[in-house]
């Protein structure tokens, strides 16, 4: 990604369009990502709840997969999913997306 | 012709009515006139006198400006920069010690772009304790990204803080305006003044419309969001921009001002420089004591001159070059200094300045009226004398001379 130059920037570096954070991926941040059993998962949606950079894909009211792109591997879904298929795993990206 | 012209911008001038207050009064009226949407400030001798007068305006109903008496100047710069983020025309006043506090948050003001105005009523910085004039607290605010004039008289802090609103919130600046008179001497001398209607004020600094609101929920805005190794550098580099195009709306602003009121103003006002030998170069109330001083030495036979330099920042190097870079010897008064460094604050500016421009004539420094020390004509006298013998000495560089201290 080219990033703009100064003259092409907005001045003191605001931010006037809302949801651009979706344009920086934040995904190599982390050690570990989530590794979600889907036989396992009631869609109750505590992860979805609890994730702090909203990372958990829904579609109908059914969990369907993690966006991996943004999530920064806290693992606080895995410690609060009450049916605990979340599993923090090394590679677990590359294992559901392929390397 | 000239006639006819003369008269026609005459007829446009406003006529003002004459006051005799001090310096720190009248620019509480000036903040009356200009009508901020928010003042936040914290009362520090000897800027009180605004905020006193100032919250007095507000108690009244003579202004509708949301006054906040903050616990501190780190958090009244603070509140200007949420409310200046709010889009709101935003003011503070403070003195010495108060800027000292304020010192982290004035770069967080300029580098976000707010316009926010600062009244700054100089004083000496501790210790040993001091509350009188010096300008140490203006030169340890040089870097920061804010515009710096620095004002004579009363009249001259009143017509700076009206022109420091159109200045901060000119499209093509966008920068705080720190608005300098000196402490004491120009905050509490009773001078006769002449204020402008209050709607000529107002039409004069227009309304402020400010590119975003942080209170604008359909448009919202992210204000001062992390900015690291990738994006922090072309920030700066914006704000360097902005202020050099605020040489040009100082002097453009300046000029309407002029138009209005018939009071003209520069980066650099000149005394007697047409031919002048020797020269000293000022800032501040003292340019007044520097007249007389050059009016004997006149009287003498002595070709003197003198350049006050009211805008600090944007620094008007062209200007003083052009101004003194023919003069033989010429003398920089700080009334502050820089221990351990090239030079005290302002000779230091100067003497690159012209040495940048390959004209630099012989410079000496000299420090007068630290802490409040009275800045007494002899001092200057002897100034004059000092370069006088320089310049017939060739002398090489030689040591900065402390006016009025006792050796």
């Amino acid at each position: 990604m080219t990033l703009k130059n100064w003259r092409e920037l907005r001045p003191g570096g605001v931010i006037a369009e809302p949801g651009n954070s979706t344009a920086v991926e934040t995904g190599s941040w982390g050690v570990t990502q989530p590794l979600v059993d889907f036989g396992v998962c009631v869609h109750c949606m505590i992860c979805w709840i609890y994730c702090p950079d909203s990372c958990f894909l829904v579609r109908e009211g059914r969990l369907v997969g993690v966006d991996y792109d943004h999530c920064k591997g806290c693992g606080i879904c895995a410690v609060e999913c009450p049916k605990k298929c979340i599993v923090m795993r090394e590679g677990a990206r590359d294992l559901v997306l392929g390397s | 012709m000239a006639l006819v012209t003369r008269h026609s911008r005459l007829v446009k001038e406003v006529r003002g009515t004459p006051v005799a207050l001090d310096g720190a009064t009248l620019v509480a009226y000036a903040m009356r006139q200009v009508r901020p949407d928010v003042v936040a400030a914290y009362p520090i001798t000897p800027q009180t006198v605004i905020t006193e007068a100032f919250s007095e305006f507000v108690a009244n109903g003579e202004v509708e400006t949301e006054f906040i008496q903050t616990e501190s100047e780190h958090a009244a710069l603070s509140a200007c920069i949420g409310a200046s983020a709010a889009g709101g025309r935003v003011q503070t006043a403070t003195s010495g010690p108060g800027l000292a506090l304020m010192w982290e948050v004035m770069y967080v003001a300029s580098g976000n772009r707010l316009p926010i105005v600062m009244h700054l009523c100089a004083r000496a910085l501790s210790a040993p304790l001091n509350i009188l004039c010096d300008h140490s607290d203006v030169m340890g605010i040089r870097d920061a990204g804010w515009v710096i004039l620095l004002a004579e008289t009363a009249q001259e802090a009143y017509d700076n803080a009206i022109q420091a609103v159109r200045i901060a919130e000119h499209p093509e600046v966008m920068l705080p305006v720190a608005s300098v008179m000196d402490g004491f001497i120009t905050t509490h001398g009773v001078e006769r003044s002449e204020v402008l209607p209050d709607e000529a004020v107002a039409e004069f600094v227009g309304t402020y419309r400010a590119p975003y609101s942080i209170l604008d929920v359909a448009h919202p805005v992210t204000v001062g969001p992390l900015d690291f190794h990738d994006f922090y550098f072309e920030h700066k580099r914006q704000q360097i921009e902005a202020m050099e195009r605020a040489r040009e709306v100082v002097c453009q602003v300046a000029e309407e001002y002029g138009t209005l009121t018939g009071r003209c103003y520069g980066a650099v006002e000149p005394y007697r420089m047409e031919d002048a030998e020797v020269a000293t170069l000022v800032i501040g109330s003292v340019a007044g004591t520097l007249r007389t001083v050059v009016d004997d030495l006149r009287r003498q036979g002595i070709r003197a001159g003198m350049v006050k330099l009211r805008c600090f920042r944007p620094f008007p190097g062209r200007e003083l070059a052009a101004l003194l870079g023919g003069v033989g010897v010429v003398g920089i008064l700080d009334r502050s200094i820089s221990p351990g460094g090239a030079g005290h604050p302002l000779f230091t500016e100067v003497s690159s300045a012209l040495c940048q421009r390959g004209c630099a004539p012989r410079m000496r420094s000299f420090v007068y009226g630290l802490g409040g020390r009275t800045p007494a004509p002899a001092q200057f006298r002897q100034a004059y004398g000092d370069l006088l013998a320089d310049r017939q000495l060739g002398a090489e560089a030689s040591a900065p001379v402390y006016l009025g201290l006792r050796e």
